[in-house]
């Protein structure tokens, strides 16, 4: 499933110029305080018994709780898709606001 | 709490952080919109691989019971919450000027 986002979305880094992977500071800025929220849920709901993971369908590698490690990499690699999208769709609609641009509006 | 109303809780933290802490009104844009129509679109598709496959599987006393691609319907929150959070926090700093 991870493989299938990278896929999906990381070409935008290179046909559409997206620049995310070359802002990785800001990328960073902006993914590990929501990052971070979101571990809290997982921990919070595996603990509680919300879902439950087939750790045969994994890597095998897990953390906390039995926590499989593509969930920690789930909350860097969307975010990133999530990012790239945006700023691709930007660079198709020029006139469409996103809210950064330098004269503020 | 359960898997439903942290969904909930995480829609209504979603819109105050966009529309008055980080003032950065994705929620008034096009751009995000279309945007969030497209990653919709991929959440649908990798939910319904990870829940159909059981890579994950919900207990069923947490959710409302209603799925939407296999998935519990909850989860559109959560997917909501999450892209738009770091959207946000992106143009925030963008605004910024710090890491542009």
């Amino acid at each position: 499933m991870l493989s299938f986002t990278v896929l999906a979305s990381f070409w935008l880094e290179i046909v559409f110029k997206v620049r995310v992977l070359a802002r990785f500071r800001r990328a960073f800025a902006a993914i590990l305080p929501v990052a971070l929220v979101f571990l809290v849920w997982v921990f919070y709901a595996v603990e509680r018994g919300h879902w439950r993971y087939d750790i045969d369908q994994t890597f095998g590698i897990t953390g906390p709780l039995g926590i499989p490690l593509e969930e920690f990499l789930f909350f860097l690699i969307v975010p990133i898709a999530a990012i790239m999208t945006i700023e691709a769709v930007r660079r198709v609609k020029r006139h469409w606001l996103v809210g950064d641009e330098e004269n503020g509006r | 709490m359960t898997y439903t109303a942290l969904s909930i809780s995480a829609i209504a933290l979603t819109v105050l952080i966009d529309l008055r802490i980080l003032k950065t009104r994705l929620l008034t844009r096009k751009v995000f919109w279309t945007s969030y129509a497209i990653i919709l679109f991929f959440q649908l598709i990798t939910n319904w691989w990870l829940t159909s496959n059981h890579i994950v599987s919900y207990s069923e006393d947490f959710i409302l019971g209603a799925r939407i691609a296999a998935a519990p319907i909850e989860d559109l929150g959560f997917g909501f919450a999450l892209v738009t959070n770091v959207i946000a926090l992106w143009v925030y700093w963008g605004r910024r000027g710090l890491l542009r």
